[in-house]
């Protein structure tokens, strides 16, 4: 989209970010801690690929092989942080089920030990 | 408004869909039912995805509805109602003032980040990728060619991310 500056989509990422930082430190239900976790993974995301295609510091080089490169570099890194995201919820969520079946409370801050 | 910056339709479109995503990824932390929370971050991936279609980046997009609002999500409201977390007073969340100082700290977070980030990049208006960057026969071709050894690690990890989950989902462990 033009005449959109790359600062928009920067800042708009980086809130979505210190969303997700302060709801780890101040939720205590750990399936919504999960769900912040996802908030700075997508943050994340979008950084990547706004950077991607504003290409900030490839002035006048557009032709070149590393250009190209460049390009879909961070595509590539947006595909690999979901499927990393996909594993790590589906082990996350696993576990949660699991302590909730032996202990019947989800409090995080009452999991203190490794072992059930 | 910021110099270099005039209004365009383009930028009240893109004001419009980011201010919808910034309230509903407040709305995640902010609200005290998990489902309201898991709901409110369904509409803000969604939302995003809108962004990345505006940002040519058009097979991400669909990948990003298909694997996180279509099946991410899906798994956590599946969760959230087998655990029947969503009833309340299930699990209430007292304040404290630990949730006052956890807020100064992503307001410090933001205000540090965005002072040593954004100045340098104002003057960014215009974006210089090619059309097509995000088309689905570029991104195949990457992934197959350049990315081929990250690609096969990526299927080793979800194969191990399927073993552990169905060994954490037995009855007897």
């Amino acid at each position: 989209m033009n005449g959109v500056p790359l600062a928009a989509y920067l800042a708009l990422g980086m809130f979505m970010f210190a969303t997700g930082v302060v709801g780890v430190i101040i939720r205590r239900n750990p399936i919504v801690i999960f769900m912040c976790i996802e908030l700075m993974l997508n943050a994340v995301n979008l950084t990547f690929l706004s950077f991607a295609r504003y290409q900030f510091n490839q002035a006048g080089a557009m032709d070149s092989q590393g250009a190209q490169q460049s390009m879909v570099a961070g595509q590539m890194m947006v595909i690999f942080v979901m499927a990393v995201a996909a594993a790590e919820v589906a082990v996350g969520l696993g576990i949660i089920m699991t302590i909730f079946r032996l202990r019947e409370n989800v409090d995080i801050d009452e999991m203190n030990l490794l072992r059930g | 408004m910021v110099a270099g910056v005039e209004v365009t339709p383009n930028l009240v479109l893109f004001g419009g869909i980011a201010s919808a995503i910034a309230i509903c990824a407040v709305g995640v932390v902010a609200l005290n039912n998990p489902v309201r929370s898991a709901l409110c971050l369904v509409v803000n991936f969604f939302l995003l995805a809108f962004l990345y279609f505006t940002l040519n980046a058009e097979t991400l997009g669909v990948t990003q509805i298909m694997v996180y609002t279509g099946a991410i999500m899906v798994l956590f409201l599946f969760v959230i109602m087998l655990l029947n977390l969503g009833a309340p007073l299930v699990m209430k969340e007292k304040f404290d003032l630990k949730k006052v100082a956890g807020g100064f700290m992503g307001l410090a977070l933001l205000a540090v980040a965005g002072a040593q980030i954004l100045p340098g990049l104002v003057g960014f208006t215009h974006p210089k990728a090619v059309e097509g960057y995000g088309a689905p026969p570029v991104i195949g071709t990457a992934l197959l060619t350049d990315y081929a050894y990250p690609f096969e690690a990526v299927s080793i990890l979800l194969l191990i991310g399927v073993v552990g989950s169905i060994l954490l989902a037995k009855r007897r462990i």
